[in-house]
């Protein structure tokens, strides 16, 4: 049996890899592919702990945060679409209407 | 006392409410009723008021000890209790009887005098206010004698005082002459003004009173006399000096008398009423009622004493150099009032107050019967020729006049009369008062006698020149020669006080003295000197020997039109002093006034205007205001405040400045900031799980 210390570690560095494809790419749908990185790495490390313990808890938790995360994705792509439409690209660093 | 068992007691308060409706009357419907109904009505007013006096006098002859009648609250505060409580004794029914008895008849005299000087001096609808203030000024002096305190004694004598101001200036607009001018309202200041001195004697006197003996009721005050007397001296003759200076202003004796000649700019009843009969007596009534007070003091008594005798010389001096016809009575009345000051001053009261009613009786007699004359002078003078109109003409100076006993025969009659009373001729009324006076004066203070023996020769010299001026000799000026003899709604009430000025004497004939004993019921059991033949006979001789004198400069050689006056040539510089009052008015412009408008200018210039605005109000305040808002707007505003606030917020714009860079727009960047801050705040919490 594959010992618990490997999903972690897998997990850490898939997130690890997400949060750094957030903060390091300009492209709003590799920074949304990121996201969902981060997203899964948070799950393999809910599943790895749910079988350790033998509990349900984090695989039910697991269920609901990927239909958040679907729903998430919905949404986020649709924003996508929309900026795209108004600014004719997606670059993050571009849409700063909000800056103080 | 305290009862009134009297039957008419209880009616003395009408004295006052009988001529307050008359002059109530008259102020609202005077308009409407027509000349003769306002005199009508101030008349009966004064009538009715005399007839109460009448009835009193009645009540007195059963319960001569006299009532006091309490009509209202005046002023209680703490132990100060001040009654509005009319005093009914003999001395006051005197005074009561003469007040509104003179009063009268020169009321109904001045229905018949101001129907004329109204239409001379082209103001018919001024007739009614007349009335209205003749009538208040019988109200204040009725007051005066019938109050039972100083208090309401105070209250008659500035009513009076305002009752002269407001006659003295009843033509105000214009001067004695008819013509536009302040004389007459100047003359009404004056009068006023100097009174204003007398009356702070008297506060001053009514003040001491009440702190020495904590009330101003009479017989209060006059219970507590004695004791005070014993032990402080001192109270008594201040008090008297004040109430001397008092009697000094109201009844026109040195160094006060000033106002009283200048108050004839009044019409001829007001100098009769007022200025010679009654209001001016008010200095010798107060004294008379004081008696208690002013007989404790020798002191007080040779000053009044003095100062009376001196008035009455001095005064009769100008009245030889006068050439106005109320002039000189007015004069006169201030010499003869210093015969009743010097009378009461040295405690010879039934003489001072017999003479006071007697010269009440005389005076407005000469008074009224001098308007009789001026107006017959007026009457002259509008029938003349029109071309003679526009001259100025004084109808009351005696160098205009001239043999007026053939176009006035009744005036001229009726004048002779009041003259002889006022010489102190025997019989008449004047005879037996001023004997009084002279007989008490040369038994206790023979200086007095001396002087008023002199003054009474004078008396006799001055108005045998005024007669002779006057009456005899040719008209010295057209108006003269065609004078018109009064109406008898003038002379009527005349021939009533010309037959009291003929028998008044009687009523204290010498030896039966039934004037001393009526009132003695007030005054207490005097001494009476013997009748004296000595001094009777060298003032009658005196007198006579003045009016040989005045026949000799005036009566042999009628005075010539434009004529200097006879008695120039013999006494040089000594007439014109008389002639001119002995610049006295002159004495008081350089000594008083111009000091005192030197000290005024100096007060409102220096003073108030350089000092006070000028430095005080413009350096120090202004200036003083400017530097402390300076300062307060200047360090403390701008220095402090403002830099505070400032500061704060350049903070704040600072602190925003800096924080709003972190909301730099890029996505990335919050994305790091929450990064940071997630692995921040979960290390934290992971060093910390213990």
């Amino acid at each position: 049996m594959i010992p618990v210390t490997y999903y972690l570690a897998l997990s850490a560095i898939l997130f690890t890899s997400g949060a750094l494809g957030v903060l390091i790419r300009r492209n709003a749908l590799v920074v949304f592919m990121s996201v969902e990185l981060m997203l899964n790495a948070a799950n393999l490390s809910l599943v790895a702990f749910s079988r350790l313990h033998q509990s349900f808890n984090g695989q039910i938790f697991v269920f609901f945060i990927m239909a958040v995360a679907a729903a998430e994705v919905a949404v986020g792509l649709a924003l996508i679409v929309t900026i795209f439409r108004s600014k004719q690209n997606i670059d993050l660093d571009q849409i700063n209407s909000l800056k103080g | 006392m305290e009862t009134t068992s009297g039957l008419f007691f209880s009616l003395v308060p009408l004295i006052i409410f009988a001529p307050l409706a008359g002059m109530l009357i008259n102020i609202f419907l005077g308009q409407k009723l027509g000349e003769k109904g306002v005199g009508l009505v101030a008349s009966l007013a004064a009538g009715t008021a005399f007839l109460v006096a009448v009835l009193q006098a009645i009540s007195l002859g059963q319960h001569p000890e006299g009532a006091v009648v309490r009509l209202a609250d005046w002023i209680h505060i703490g132990q100060l209790a001040i009654d509005w409580t009319f005093r009914v004794d003999t001395l006051s029914v005197t005074m009561m009887l003469v007040v509104s008895g003179v009063g009268t008849l020169i009321h109904i005299y001045a229905i018949g005098y101001m129907h004329e000087d109204v239409r001379f001096k082209n103001d018919i609808p001024r007739y009614p206010r007349f009335f209205v203030f003749l009538n208040f000024f019988i109200i204040a002096m009725l007051t005066l004698v019938s109050g039972n305190s100083y208090m309401m004694l105070f209250v008659g004598w500035e009513g009076v005082g305002l009752a002269s101001f407001l006659l003295i200036g009843f033509w105000y607009d214009m001067d004695t002459l008819g013509r536009p001018s302040f004389a007459n309202s100047n003359a009404a200041k004056k009068a006023f003004i100097t009174n204003r001195v007398g009356d702070f004697g008297f506060l001053m006197a009514a003040f001491m009173m009440f702190w020495k003996f904590g009330s101003t009721d009479f017989d209060l005050v006059f219970a507590k006399v004695a004791e005070v007397a014993a032990h402080e001296p001192w109270v008594i003759l201040w008090m008297t000096i004040f109430f001397l200076v008092g009697v000094v202003g109201k009844s026109a004796q040195i160094p006060l008398y000033i106002w009283l000649p200048d108050a004839m700019a009044g019409p001829t009843p007001v100098s009769a009423l007022i200025h010679a009969a009654t209001m001016v007596t008010a200095g010798v009534y107060l004294v008379t009622r004081s008696f208690p007070i002013f007989s404790l003091s020798h002191d007080a008594q040779y000053i009044v004493a003095t100062v009376g005798a001196v008035t009455g010389l001095f005064a009769a001096t100008i009245a030889v150099g006068q050439y106005d016809l109320k002039k000189v009575l007015a004069y006169s009345t201030i010499s003869q009032l210093g015969f009743m000051v010097a009378g009461v001053g040295m405690g010879a009261y039934v003489a001072g107050m017999f003479h006071l009613m007697t010269h009440a009786f005389f005076k407005a007699l000469l008074f009224l019967s001098a308007g009789s004359v001026i107006l017959g002078m007026e009457r002259g003078h509008h029938h003349l020729p029109h071309g003679d109109h526009h001259e100025v003409f004084d109808p009351g100076d005696m160098r205009n006049m001239g043999g007026l006993r053939k176009t006035m025969p009744v005036t001229f009659w009726l004048y002779i009369i009041g003259t002889l009373a006022l010489m102190g001729l025997p019989p008449f009324a004047g005879f037996f008062s001023k004997d009084e006076i002279l007989l008490d004066a040369s038994l206790h203070f023979p200086h007095v006698y001396w002087i008023l023996s002199a003054a009474a020769f004078l008396t006799a010299f001055y108005m045998g020149r005024q007669i002779w001026m006057v009456f005899f000799g040719e008209a010295r000026h057209a108006a003269a020669a065609h004078a018109e003899e009064s109406p008898l709604v003038m002379t009527a009430p005349l021939m009533v006080l010309a037959a009291l000025s003929v028998v008044g004497g009687f009523l204290n004939f010498p030896g039966l003295h039934q004037f001393g004993g009526w009132l003695a019921h007030t005054l207490g059991e005097m001494e009476i000197p013997e009748f004296s033949f000595a001094v009777a006979g060298v003032s009658t001789l005196l007198a006579l020997a003045a009016i040989g004198l005045s026949w000799a400069l005036y009566g042999r050689n009628p005075l010539k039109v434009g004529q200097i006056d006879p008695l120039k040539k013999p006494l040089g510089l000594l007439f014109t002093g008389m002639e001119n009052k002995w610049f006295v008015d002159e004495g008081y412009q350089l000594l008083v006034i111009q000091p005192y408008k030197t000290l005024a200018k100096f007060l409102a210039q220096t003073v108030d205007w350089d000092f006070w605005h000028e430095w005080f109000h413009d350096s120090v305040i202004a200036r003083g205001f400017v530097g402390f808002t300076r300062f307060l707007a200047d360090p403390i505003d701008l220095g402090l405040i403002d830099r505070v606030s400032y500061w704060l917020s350049d903070l704040v714009s600072a602190a925003s400045a800096s924080l709003g860079k972190l909301q730099n727009g890029f996505v990335r960047s919050y994305a790091l900031s929450i990064l940071v801050g997630v692995v921040a705040i979960l290390g934290y919490l992971l060093l910390n799980a213990k």
